[in-house]
């Protein structure tokens, strides 16, 4: 290799990444064609297009209901993990910065332990008894909080340390304001953009969470992916609509946490 | 009491509701599971775990779980690996926009891609017919070990572009050049400078995705309706399945999948620390 490139090294990388590309985009590109086809079966390519399976899901009342449920329950679960998060974020590192290492090696728990695992226990402990929450969003609520803590956690212990949370709230408390007035009028505003990229990204995974959803409440309170897969047995075609206009959603989520992040840079 | 230590007392109070909450949903259902996992009917003991393993049916879970995650998370791998190289030597606006797409279809995985997998490749799937119709394929079954591991693979692989890309940071230019001045040919600089710079991060992310992919239940039940035999179909039948339940034997069960997940935990964690940081 010499140190200009020659063209068939800078060919290969491109090649490489176009692979790469076509790879990722294969089975979204199947699916999307499939949801316009008016049929496709025994030929490469389908016989017709349509938008009708479009048509036909947004306006089935049931896949309306459980898109609103989702959008509750994810919603409700980061104004959850907002309200928990951000007092416990200020405090640690401004009070008690030692305990960061602690809450680093707590955060992990989420991640070590699959939903499949903590449902064994919330099923039995939450199924009857004073806290019964089996069936309900509620409990959806409380475990999506802590599907998002880790992350959450992260992405705005990152925000503070570029803010120099200890100096703000010096010289906030040197012009008179109170400890509460400084976290609340001078280091809330300054989190803002890196907040909202956090729950935007954070939204996006909550809203393809399955497993909870389906083990902890099922068609109790349907949510969208549980819906998906009890629509397995209806049209193909369908499905893809679904599966495409679920994917066009979090695609918008994502493309506006991304804008907003480089915004910030 | 002074002021500063009412201030500190009032501080720790702050951290209750947060205490609260991920005590009921996070510690309170991993505590509940492992000391039920060393509950049977004789009392305590480890009867659960016995009957797991001298059972060839949960044996057999164990090892697809084992085998589905550790191939996919290499072919994840591997082409994470070639993919970022290359990411990193193509102008910047192709590689923003792979890099962006990539990150996105980190979120298609679960439900949604095992349906979409069933279209392209399942018996009647438009890829399927395609291969069957120019003879490359005799038959291929989406629902085999084999299809998991295609199907986890897909999903691995945005995940490890994501977590390699910023590892190839670490390489610097003016090494190769350096050793390229040397006398060096491209296989002695991988060799000797490139791949001992990176092995950390690519072990790093290599238990990583190990651990995306040991925990993976909806995927597969998606498009197994729970007919394949792995850890977390097995789990979730003991708990919440229509003939049998056996909410010890699933602790059990979790006790071993969380066991393994640790392991992956702590070597990650480990290997993080030893990881090569270039100064900037």
């Amino acid at each position: 290799m010499s140190r200009a490139e020659p063209g068939s090294t800078r060919l290969y990388h491109r090649l490489v990444v176009y692979v790469l590309f076509l790879l990722l985009l294969l089975p979204l590109a199947g699916t999307l064609l499939y949801s316009l086809a008016t049929s496709w079966s025994a030929s490469i390519l389908p016989s017709g297009l349509t938008i009708k399976w479009y048509l036909a899901l947004w306006s089935d009342p049931r896949f309306l209901n459980a898109f609103g449920q989702s959008l509750l329950v994810c919603v409700g679960a980061l104004i959850l993990s907002v309200l928990l998060i951000l007092p416990l974020l200020f405090v640690v590192h401004y009070h008690f910065p030692r305990l960061d290492a602690l809450m680093n090696i707590l955060i992990l728990l989420p991640f070590a332990v699959p939903p499949v695992v903590s449902s064994v226990g919330l099923l039995q402990l939450y199924g009857s008894g004073p806290l019964a929450m089996v069936g309900t969003p509620w409990i959806l609520i409380g475990c999506y909080f802590t599907v998002a803590l880790p992350f959450m956690y992260r992405a705005i212990t990152n925000n503070l340390q570029a803010i120099n949370l200890r100096d703000l709230m010096d010289a906030a408390q040197l012009l008179g304001a109170s400890t509460f007035q400084a976290a609340f009028l001078v280091v809330l505003p300054n989190l803002r953009k890196g907040l909202l990229v956090a729950l935007l990204l954070s939204f996006s995974f909550l809203f393809g969470e399955f497993v909870f959803a389906n083990l902890l409440v099922g068609t109790r309170y349907e949510t969208l992916q549980v819906y998906l897969n009890n629509m397995r047995n209806s049209s193909g075609h369908f499905n893809s609509a679904l599966v495409i206009s679920y994917f066009l959603f979090v695609l918008v989520l994502t493309w506006a946490a991304n804008r907003l992040n480089k915004d910030k840079s | 009491m002074n002021a500063l230590t009412r201030g500190k007392y009032l501080a720790l109070l702050c951290l209750l509701p947060f205490a609260v909450f991920f005590l009921v949903f996070q510690i309170a259902p991993l505590a509940w599971v492992a000391v039920h996992s060393v509950q049977a009917e004789s009392g305590w003991g480890l009867d659960n775990f016995s009957k797991v393993f001298n059972s060839k049916f949960y044996r057999q879970a164990i090892q697809h779980s084992l085998e589905i995650s550790f191939w996919s998370s290499l072919f994840g791998i591997v082409i994470a690996i070639l993919g970022s190289y290359s990411l990193r030597r193509v102008d910047s606006r192709l590689r923003d926009f792979v890099n962006a797409f990539a990150n996105m279809t980190s979120n298609f995985a679960g439900v949604p891609l095992a349906f979409a997998f069933i279209i392209l490749l399942g018996f009647n799937g438009a890829l399927t017919m395609l291969l069957k119709q120019t003879g490359i394929i005799e038959d291929f079954n989406l629902y085999s070990k084999s299809g998991l591991i295609i199907l986890y693979t897909y999903f691995q692989i945005p995940l490890g572009v994501l977590l390699l890309y910023p590892a190839f940071d670490a390489l610097r230019e003016d090494w190769r050049e350096s050793a390229e001045l040397l006398g060096a040919n491209a296989w002695q600089y991988w060799r000797h400078i490139g791949l001992p710079v990176l092995t950390p991060a690519l072990l790093g992310t290599f238990v990583i995705l190990l651990a995306n992919a040991l925990g993976a239940y909806a995927t597969v039940y998606a498009l197994t309706t729970g007919n394949f035999n792995v850890l977390p179909i097995r789990i979730a039948a003991l708990v919440a399945g229509d003939i049998s339940l056996d909410p010890n034997l699933a602790s059990a069960l979790a006790m071993i999948l969380v066991g393994l997940m640790t392991l992956v935990t702590l070597v990650h964690q480990w290997l993080l620390k030893r990881s090569y940081h270039v100064a900037r």
